[in-house]
């Protein structure tokens, strides 16, 4: 035991004398902390009474896209006094129980994601049942009428993907690979689907293991030393994007590198033109919009939309946006 | 048999005692099976025997097969490792944040998470053999803390579930030469992680095959009380043998941030379960005891070469699970057969 001690008191004191000598004079935190001025960190607007808000959505764990709907969620519930409630479960009846349990928990309101809405319906009778406001975000704009929500705050996946398709046409693309990192999702079926349905040339789906980004990479350069003549490859989701144009590079090709949703490393991707175009539904705006409009539906009986789909999406972004949007995609709002 | 007892008998019996050596090697199988599946895809797919496409198969291979060693080397000593997988991203995220938060140079981050994995390599080996529960549960445990510890500690300091961008830092370029650059032969571009691998492949095989402790791994594996009888160290054993586990993943983690130098906090679930596989087709067995550092390389190549094979071949890869369980199954048996000749011929 003695020498154990010993070992770990020389291995203390290596890593302390190599972290004093090493200190990095670009970038890091010190770089972030000196970008930073001092951003406006939220107080409530209001002096409505303190609601409680539940937010449940299907995302997994980790999820760069849900970081920022939640991020957005969050900052609407500081301003508009409400006690956020945030969980989230990628298996359907576990989403499902999740929201049973914020029923039984009284809450004020409850926004919810529609990816699997048979799972969901019974759920949501019983919310309307005990008089609960549900607000759909993301998914399920065709079921969030009829299971009784009061509105559904999110893009169409189809119409997503059109807008690609209509965008690679503009760019006289003719040979697509759509990549998907989630086999058997439906929602990347959909955006496949619609850049399918708009796109005049050629549309192939790639399938890669989402877990791995190695393996994803490997995948896309598989399959652009197959196909030469592909000129366009689409990713669904921006950490895809940095790997896809790695892909690209090893493989040797022209294509072009495009992708649905938005962070750090594509807005920087767009802006110097490793990448053509991406295509966003503002998940921030999901977020934020749904606690907004249950504030305004508990304060004012107000509903946006009529009852129809809010569209948060499809917004095309290309190099001359992206300068804008550099330092929102990196504190996580876009 | 022994050397002089080998001149005293005739020609024709040396070389069946030579093919009986080779029967007994535990990567044959494998071995049969690489050249089967390479036949295969070098037949039905036309771009898999071009220099470029090889290198992409070899660089999918490397990714798994630098990790495959270190897990058929705790295999062969008659354990497993469920949190392998996660501790790569686990790796890879400890070395990012630390430079980042720190604004240290990022060999510092680097050196940090090396400490970091080999402790926690160390922490699986301490608790199995402290407290004497299967290895399925105590790696269990780990696996999910460490999905659980990379989320949250992610989204804590960097209040995003990605890590931030290190590119700009001192000491990034020479950090990615070292882990994640190209090398450029004949004009095809190979990844260094092919490197690594082989090095990886070659120092495993000389420590099981030449030294002590490789003695001591085969004879945990085979039977722990046994070894303990005659003096193997066996709780120092499995103890080293976690720790390589972490080794590997250091490797695969600083590999993954310096190519992608961006960390996603909820990677590397699953994986685990791919090195394990790698490791079996490759001839180690699940119950200790036998198995190689080779074969695990084989196993990662016939791997590499089936998930690349499938695009290159432009073939729906709703099957690739199916083709994989298939040709994991096929290894396993002509493995258990192929020793069991062995042995009965001995």
């Amino acid at each position: 035991m003695a020498r154990f001690r010993t070992w770990v008191g020389i291995a203390l004191a290596g890593a302390l004398s190599v972290s004093l000598a090493g200190c990095s004079s670009t970038g890091g935190k010190r770089a972030e902390d000196a970008r930073k001025a001092a951003s406006a960190e939220g107080r409530a607007a209001v002096d409505t009474p303190r609601w409680t808000f539940a937010m449940i959505t299907h995302s997994g764990d980790g999820d760069t896209f849900w970081d920022i709907v939640q991020s957005g969620a969050e900052q609407a519930a500081v301003k508009d006094n409400i006690n956020f409630l945030y969980s989230h479960d990628a298996e359907a009846q576990q989403q499902a129980q999740l929201v049973n349990a914020a029923i039984d928990k009284k809450v004020d309101g409850i926004i919810v994601t529609l990816a699997k809405p048979d799972a969901m319906k019974s759920a949501l009778a019983r919310a309307h049942k005990a008089g609960i406001p549900v607000i759909t975000v993301n998914s399920g704009s065709e079921e969030s009428r009829e299971f009784g929500a009061l509105t559904h705050v999110g893009q169409d996946e189809t119409i997503a993907g059109e807008a690609v398709g209509e965008e690679l046409n503009e760019r006289g693309r003719e040979q697509a690979v759509c990549v998907l990192h989630e086999q058997g999702n439906v929602g990347h079926e959909q955006r496949c689907d619609g850049v399918e349905k708009t796109f005049d040339g050629k549309v192939q789906r790639l399938y890669v293991n989402g877990t791995s980004m190695p393996d994803v990479q490997s995948a896309i350069e598989a399959k652009l030393q197959t196909d030469k003549s592909v000129d366009a490859v689409v990713t669904l989701g921006a950490p895809y994007a940095d790997t896809a144009v790695k892909a690209k590079q090893g493989a040797g090709s022209k294509a072009e590198i495009d992708t649905f949703d938005l962070n750090a490393k594509v807005a920087a991707g767009l802006a110097d033109g490793t990448l053509g175009f991406a295509v966003d539904q503002q998940p921030y705006l999901q977020g934020y919009e749904a606690v907004d409009l249950l504030w305004l539906y508990k304060y004012n009986a107000d509903v946006l939309g009529g009852g129809r789909p809010v569209l948060t999406g499809p917004q095309i972004i290309t190099k001359d946006d992206a300068a804008a949007l550099a330092d929102y995609t990196k504190r996580g709002t876009r | 048999m022994n050397a002089t007892q080998v001149k005293a008998v005739d020609e024709r019996i040396l070389q069946t005692s030579r093919l009986r050596k080779l029967l007994g090697r535990p990567e044959l199988g494998s071995v049969v099976g690489a050249i089967a599946v390479f036949v295969f895809f070098a037949f039905f797919a036309d771009s898999f025997l071009h220099a470029a496409s090889l290198s992409t198969v070899l660089y999918a291979a490397s990714t798994i097969g630098i990790m495959a060693v270190p897990v058929a080397l705790l295999m062969i000593g008659g354990e497993f490792d469920l949190s392998a997988g996660v501790m790569v991203t686990s790796s890879a995220l400890v070395s990012s944040m630390f430079s980042y938060q720190m604004t240290a140079n990022v060999w510092v981050g680097v050196v940090v998470s090396l400490l970091v994995t080999l402790a926690i390599g160390a922490f699986n080996g301490f608790m199995l053999t402290r407290t004497k529960l299967p290895s399925f549960i105590i790696t269990l445990g780990t696996f999910l803390m460490l999905t659980g510890l990379n989320l949250g500690f992610t989204k804590l300091v960097d209040g995003t579930v990605s890590t931030k961008s290190i590119a700009d830092m001192e000491g990034f370029p020479s950090a990615q030469d070292v882990f994640a650059s190209t090398i450029t032969i004949g004009g095809v571009g190979f990844k260094v992680t092919i490197l690594w691998w082989l090095a990886l492949v070659a120092v495993a095989s000389w420590i099981l095959l030449r030294t002590r402790a490789g003695n001591w791994i085969f004879a945990v594996g085979g039977n722990k009380d046994a070894a303990r009888a005659v003096g193997v160290p066996v709780a120092k054993t499995k103890i080293g043998l976690y720790m390589g586990v972490g080794f590997g993943a250091w490797i695969s983690g600083q590999h993954l941030l310096f190519s992608y130098d961006v960390v996603q906090s909820g990677e590397g679930v699953g994986n685990e379960l791919i090195y394990i596989i790698a490791a079996v087709i490759g001839g180690c067995l699940i119950t200790g005891g036998y198995g190689s550092a080779v074969g695990s390389a084989v196993g990662a190549f016939i791997f590499g070469m089936t998930s690349k094979g499938i695009v290159f071949a432009e073939w729906n890869p709703d099957w690739f699970k199916f083709f994989l369980g298939a040709m994991l199954l096929l290894a396993t048996l002509l493995n258990a057969w192929v020793r069991k000749r062995a042995e009965a011929t001995k």
